[in-house]
């Protein structure tokens, strides 16, 4: 590796390091009704990614409406629906306006794939991807 | 407690508070429910509808964070100074749970109930800290979960509502963070 790929790759990593503390930091908003290992008012996040939606297990709370909506949770998904969950699903329980800032839902679902893939979490048994 | 001090003032705060009730400037449970969901062509419309999944989700986090507080209240790692700081704090929620189910029911929605058993996590709880760390936590995404539900009502009354417990779970987040050493209010704005 040449010292400018170095200095670049460090510098990507840092920028990633920056991002996922950021990310950690707006998932305290979501700790009202979510863990990443535990079921609670909302679902668990373990395993999410590849995860079609309403399928978390053991969590019996689901909309009808994102049972039915098809989504399987990737970083796309995830984007239109953590920036306006109740008009990405109209009838969802998840009664929240949104992260709306870019930047900010970028490092969320940077940090949740981090925290919730497979091997970084406890996920309880069940739990399976449809990717 | 992982060395750290908790400084909580229960002294001044409870009668601060009863005080504050006896001026009428603390809405009760019931003057809340009256407040939220008066506009009656909200009910059965889906506009109604979506505000009752609203109101279900906030009252579901309620009924946990009174669960929360109990475990703490039994766990025998509160003091005998905040111990009643941490009950009061959880006559708050079952105020706010109260106030939420009847706006629910008034709406013509069923409203949640509390859940069989909660996962908690006790055996992380080795310290009056710790249990004070844990309640912060569950403010804090509270104010979150509120702010992000105040714009989306349908009925402004029940975003009137909605702002009003906010205050309340704020200021919960901001005691804790006082005793926990922490800066009370870390930022001028919330998110």
């Amino acid at each position: 590796m040449s010292g400018l790929a170095l200095v670049l790759a460090l510098q990507v990593a840092a920028a990633d390091v920056g991002a996922l503390a950021r990310g950690e930091q707006v998932y305290t908003r979501c700790a009202a009704c979510h863990a990443i290992e535990v079921n609670r008012t909302g679902p668990l996040h373990c395993g999410l990614f590849g995860r079609r939606a309403g399928a978390a297990p053991g969590f019996d709370g689901y909309s009808a409406a994102l049972s039915r909506s098809g989504l399987v949770w990737n970083e796309r998904t995830l984007d239109r629906f953590l920036r306006a969950p109740m008009e990405v699903v109209p009838g969802t329980a998840m009664g929240y306006a949104g992260v709306k800032d870019d930047g900010e839902r970028a490092d969320l679902i940077a940090w949740l794939r981090a925290a919730t893939a497979p091997g970084r979490c406890a996920a309880p048994p069940g739990t399976r991807n449809t990717s | 407690m992982n060395g750290q001090s908790v400084v909580l003032p229960v002294e001044t705060l409870l009668p601060r508070r009863r005080a504050l009730a006896g001026t009428g400037l603390v809405l009760s449970a019931a003057a809340l429910a009256v407040l939220g969901g008066r506009d009656a062509l909200a009910a059965g419309s889906s506009a109604g509808e979506a505000d009752v999944r609203i109101l279900n989700s906030a009252l579901g986090a309620e009924l946990e964070a009174i669960a929360a507080y109990q475990v703490g209240a039994e766990s025998g790692l509160l003091t005998k100074e905040v111990l009643p700081l941490a009950l009061a704090f959880q006559g708050h929620h079952k105020e706010h749970a109260e106030a939420l189910a009847a706006t629910v029911r008034k709406l013509g929605g069923q409203a949640v109930g509390p859940k069989a058993r909660y996962a908690f996590p006790t055996d992380q709880l080795k310290n009056q800290a710790d249990v004070l760390r844990f309640a912060a936590g569950l403010e804090k995404g509270a104010v979150s979960a509120y702010l992000g539900a105040v714009p989306l009502f349908a009925d402004r009354a029940l975003s009137q509502v909605a702002a009003s417990i906010l205050g309340d779970e704020a200021m919960h987040w901001a005691v804790l963070r006082h005793a926990l050493g922490d800066a009370p209010v870390p930022a001028a704005f919330m998110s």
